[in-house]
């Protein structure tokens, strides 16, 4: 039993909810519904009771699975294994259009809505109300008015989608599974892209399905808003089930350790005594518009600083202002001398090393060779006349080979063919090329296996020892207490709080991300 | 560690690593020759031949510069009427200075020609990098714009070369050394700086970085709009070079000159082997995919099995083959 649900047994709450006898009966049962990917699996064994008129939060890291299970509820994604029934009746779903007609619908986390058409258009996309062939476009205008004004927005029927903001395009997401009267209704992450008030429509309208007696099923990451409106929370961990549990008795810190909680083997590399030398990259109020608003923050040399936070936190969007990647405004000191970077260009030639998140689609040429891939960054480096040094490239291709361990099966193979690890560490290799002096490494081991993963933190520890400043972005908070000296907590484009030493647990991370509650910096014995 | 170290098993595999992107232009030229010698017996004649890569070399010069474009990941339609614009300058230079400065006025025409290349293919650049517009637009734009002003300057009718210059410049279409026909030489030439700078040298790196996966160059440092922009001035410089050679085979700008080049570049390009989404550019490729559309017309007209009216029938279907090959090569 894992550490973390031990916890909240000793905190007096009872694991298992009890119903009371007679109670309703589940309008949505899964029994041990999985889902693998080839020999991954990303969900296991997962069983739900919704019941109706409940709203059923469902939290966990990213990755844990929430968003695969969604899919499998909701017939976008066919589970591998286990079942789905409705009031008792077994059903299945293949297709997206099958759930909807049994009455259960999703409000995506992203925005999927046709731009070029009218607010009304996109409500009633798939199911126009018409005479015969002829759609009925007034009938639908004033319904879609209606259902607007019942969840309190403004936006005109007849607006384009385009022409909308991103909050209001989301609500119109919303008016269209409040369309039909479905029995259960699922939001992913609805308010990802929402603030303030709307949010507080937003849970307004899903307490009203409640009154209604729809079932809810409410994904997000907002630990503050699931304390206030779950009457259950279901934990995943790495794809499976830690537990259901009655919300009430969970505050957000249980809900945090619930999500987090697992044992850290000798993952890490040991953390080095006295890391902090001299600050080699202070920066000053940067903002990136719509992404990040006012953040500093000094990196010190033999330093790793790690910054944590949600997916859309808007730290990769950050350092790319920082780096020259988009569009910013910061005061940015690199060893003393004040620097900016018009360029990804100048700031490589300034000593800055920035490794992309998106290996695929933004580090690597997938259909290219190895020493072109290796040397793109500084080909300055390899050309000793007019032409590329061949010999020059095929030597540093196997001096990385073999510092970065990249495993291959030839020399003359692409990128595309090397597993995500070694192109994560060939990656690594192409960045640090350049030699810079302040490494930025965004979400070092994202779909890496664990050996690899060891790996590239002894790397990144390595670099440390070697004089040069790290700053490591991660949305595994583990991953980040594993290597980091200290940490930055980003939410909303905010830095809500730093934690190191004694402070740098992962509850409190996870609290600054999902809450950006600031008192409750305690160290974790102190919490009991 | 069980890093590779070994070298010898690394070099097999690179040399059968050979892709039917790469080699089907060459074997494609290949079964043409032999299919053009058993239909007629004059076809493989020293002089035929001859004949049929000289009428192809502008096409295969301004195709050349193309795959510069191309490979970038973009696109230029503009290239038949930029060859007549510059056709047209160049003459009306050459004219106007040829009563003082004499026979040099043809090497400083030649001069003009090049920066007017450079200008042409420096706008077109700009137009889609820095104003950010669909390449195809962009070109389609500045081809009726060259068109225009070709049409404008020759008042609709042409402008024939000095009678004085007229001798002087003859040789370079109709002259020979070693009896190799000088626009072969020079677009033999063209094609080998070509794949020198797109494959030795850094910029051809940048060009096919850009072309494969524009965000991955961008993170690499890689200015975009810088190495777009050059492949567009590259392409401009192409083009002038193939006018130079043309000015002495017509002795006249027109308004048609150069109509539907383009396609017959971009034809080139595909059947040489380059993607039209970009990435590696096959330079020499594209000079044999310039000849195949040549030798096919030629082919067509020696034989008499199929109408001459057909050419472009044909042509369409070997471009619709050479992007059969391709996705099939690179599913695999």
């Amino acid at each position: 039993m894992s550490l973390a649900a031990n916890i909240v047994a000793e905190g007096g709450s009872t694991l298992r909810l009890g119903e009371a006898p007679g109670a309703a009966e589940p309008v949505l049962h899964a029994e041990n519904l999985s889902k693998q990917y080839g020999p991954v699996t990303v969900l296991s064994d997962i069983k739900l009771d919704i019941l109706p008129g409940e709203i059923h939060a469902i939290i966990g890291e990213n990755g844990a699975g929430k968003s695969t299970l969604m899919r499998l509820l909701s017939g976008y994604v066919e589970p591998t294994r286990g079942s789905l029934s409705m009031g008792g009746v077994p059903v299945k779903f293949i297709r997206p259009a099958q759930a909807q007609n049994a009455g259960i619908a999703l409000v995506h986390q992203e925005i999927l809505l046709a731009e070029a058409l009218t607010v009304a258009d996109n409500l009633f996309l798939g199911r126009e109300l018409s005479h015969g062939a002829v759609v009925d476009d007034r009938a639908m205008r004033r319904l879609a008015a209606e259902k607007l004004a019942q969840i309190g927005c403004m936006v005109s029927p007849t607006a384009l989608v385009r022409d909308i903001s991103l909050a209001d395009r989301q609500m119109v997401q919303i008016a269209r599974a409040l369309l039909d009267d479905y029995r259960v209704v699922i939001f992913d992450e609805p308010t990802a892209v929402l603030t303030g008030d709307e949010v507080e429509r937003l849970l307004e309208i899903v307490l009203q399905l409640k009154a209604h007696g729809t079932a809810v099923l409410y994904i997000s990451h907002r630990l503050d808003e699931v304390q206030r409106i779950a009457d259950k929370v279901t934990v995943l961990r790495d794809g499976k089930m830690v537990g259901t549990y009655p919300g009430k008795t969970l505050n957000q810190m249980d809900m945090a350790r619930l999500m987090v909680g697992r044992e850290l083997a000798a993952l890490y590399p040991q953390k080095s005594a006295a890391p902090c030398g001299v600050p080699m990259l202070s920066v000053r109020n940067a903002t990136v518009p719509g992404h990040a608003k006012d953040v500093s923050f000094t990196v010190h040399k033999g330093e790793i600083l790690g910054f944590a936070g949600m997916i859309g936190a808007g730290r990769t969007e950050l350092f790319e202002g920082i780096v020259g990647l988009r569009p910013a405004t910061a005061t940015v000191e690199l060893e003393g001398k004040t620097v900016h970077f018009h360029s990804q260009r100048a700031a490589i030639d300034a000593g800055i090393g920035y490794l992309t998140e998106d290996r695929k689609g933004k580090g690597l040429l997938l259909h290219e060779r190895l020493a072109p891939n290796l040397t793109l960054s500084a080909l300055g480096a390899f050309h000793p006349g007019l032409a590329m040094g061949r010999r020059r490239e095929a030597a540093a291709l196997e001096v990385a080979v073999g510092t970065y361990d990249i495993r291959l099966k030839s020399l003359g193979a692409k990128a595309g063919q090397l597993s995500g690890g070694n192109q994560q560490k060939l990656l690594l290799a192409k960045v640090l090329l350049t030699d810079p002096s302040v490494v930025i490494i965004d979400e070092p081991t994202r779909g890496i296996d664990i050996a690899n993963k060891a790996q590239i933190y002894a790397f990144i520890q390595g670099l440390v020892a070697k004089g040069k400043a790290c700053i490591v972005i991660s949305s595994e908070m583990q991953e980040l207490i594993g290597i980091c000296d200290r940490i930055l907590v980003m939410r909303e484009g905010r830095v809500t709080g730093e934690v190191s030493g004694e402070t740098m647990t992962e509850s409190n991370v996870a609290l600054l991300a999902t809450s950006g509650a600031k008192p409750m910096l305690v160290a974790e014995g102190e919490t009991k | 560690m069980t890093a590779i170290t070994g070298s010898a098993p690394t070099r097999r595999e690179r040399e059968f690593n050979i892709s039917w992107t790469d080699i089907g232009p060459f074997l494609a030229l290949a079964a043409l020759l032999v299919v053009g010698f058993m239909i007629n017996q004059d076809f493989l004649s020293a002089t035929n031949l001859a004949n049929v890569i000289t009428r192809s070399a502008f096409i295969a010069i301004i195709a050349v510069g193309a795959t510069f474009v191309i490979s970038s990941g973009g696109l230029d339609l503009s290239v038949g009427s930029m060859a007549a614009f510059i056709t047209g300058i160049t003459i009306m230079f050459m004219n106007a200075v040829a009563p003082h400065a004499g026979i040099w006025a043809i090497p400083a025409g030649m001069a003009v020609a090049i920066v007017v290349g450079m200008a042409c293919g420096l706008a077109n650049g700009l137009i889609v990098t820095v104003g950010r517009i669909e390449p195809f637009i962009a070109t389609l734009g500045t081809m009726g714009i060259f068109r225009a002003l070709i049409t404008y300057l020759t008042d609709g009718g042409t402008i024939p070369i000095d009678r004085s210059l007229r001798e002087a410049y003859r040789p370079v279409y109709f002259g020979t050394v070693a009896g190799i026909p000088i626009p072969i030489l020079i677009s033999v030439a063209v094609a080998a700086v070509a794949s020198f700078i797109l494959y030795k040298m850094k910029y051809g790196r940048k060009c096919a970085a850009v072309g494969a996966n524009e965000d991955v160059a961008r993170y690499s440092g890689i200015s975009v709009i810088k190495t777009r922009t050059i492949a567009y001035i590259v392409q401009g410089v192409c083009v002038a070079i193939a006018a130079i050679c043309y000015v002495p085979r017509l002795g006249a700008a027109t308004p048609t000159t150069g109509q539907l080049w383009e396609l017959q570049v971009i034809t080139a390009v595909v059947i040489g082997g380059t993607a039209l989404r970009g990435g590696k550019g096959h330079v020499w490729g594209t000079v044999a995919g310039a000849v195949i559309l040549e030798l096919i017309a030629n082919l067509m007209v020696l034989s008499d099995f199929v109408s001459e009216y057909l050419v472009a029938a044909v042509q369409g279907v070997i471009i619709i083959i050479a992007m059969l090959i391709q996705r099939f090569s690179n599913s695999k």
